[in-house]
């Protein structure tokens, strides 16, 4: 064997060693990735549960559906809620098709709160106990048929929720 | 983490209780050094194997999260499991036998 093919064959070795190597690296990452303890389809959005702003928020978590206000949804809140680290919250709905039903407090740090997914065989009434750090518009989006509709109510906070 | 399942009417409505620290990552300790956010994320309740429920959780969910849903198509004895992971990766699944 000559240097020149010696020095080829070893090139060949490596990029083959290198291939394997890259494609193991792959296969790791997508078991990885696999593995990873996620629940639900749809992913956690951080970019949704990070928004600061409401119309921020809401836009992430529903983004292309246009919003309408719905006499059809139920919102049980506290007018006053004394304690604002525990505000119990019911939304319900007779509408047909629910796929979800995502809450917001438009004056929290982020206002998203919470989404629930609802699947054919759901009924759609869901119940969550909520931190409200100051009086704020509760609002309940439900997504039903592809379209999206609104309920809100003020919850006026006596000592707020997210304090020491 | 407590799971209460009932059949009521035409559903079953399902209550749970789980004991969480929902920290925020905004509440500071006595050495005004901040708490690192630590928060349930993603909660799924399947009956029977199939997904009847789930839920993506943010920092204005109370301490001790406590939720409810109901669904059509369950019966009394058969079970129903909740799973909760947090922003931390840990997990706990728990089993319940419909009332």
């Amino acid at each position: 064997m000559t240097a020149a093919t010696a020095k080829l064959v070893g090139k060949r070795v490596v990029n083959r060693r290198y291939f394997l190597t890259k494609l193991s690296q792959g296969a790791a990452c997508l078991a990885a990735v696999a593995s990873f303890p996620h629940l639900v389809f749809a992913q956690w959005s951080e970019a949704a549960f990070g928004a600061k702003e409401l119309e921020k928020a809401i836009a992430e978590r529903y983004p292309e559906l246009t919003i309408e206000d719905s006499d059809a949804i139920t919102l049980k809140v506290p007018a006053i809620a004394e304690n604002g680290a525990v505000v119990p919250v019911t939304v319900k709905t007779d509408m047909a098709d629910v796929s979800s039903i995502s809450l917001f407090v438009e004056k929290n740090p982020t206002p998203l709160s919470a989404s629930f997914y609802l699947t054919p065989g759901s009924v759609a009434e869901v119940s969550v106990r909520l931190r409200m750090g100051e009086t704020s518009n509760l609002v309940a989006l439900v997504e039903a048929g592809g379209k999206l509709y609104r309920a809100q109510q003020e919850v006026k906070v006596t000592i707020g929720g997210c304090g020491g | 983490m407590k799971i209460k399942a009932k059949v009521k009417g035409d559903a079953v409505a399902v209550k749970m209780l789980i004991n969480h620290v929902m920290e925020t990552g905004r509440r500071k300790d006595e050495s005004g050094e901040l708490i690192p956010a630590h928060y349930i994320k993603e909660v799924v309740a399947k009956h029977q194997d199939a997904v009847v429920f789930s839920a993506h959780l943010g920092t204005a969910v109370s301490k001790d999260p406590y939720l409810s849903f109901k669904f059509k198509g369950g019966a009394s004895g058969e079970s129903i499991s909740v799973t909760w992971v947090d922003s931390q990766g840990e997990t706990e699944t728990k089993e319940s036998i419909i009332k």
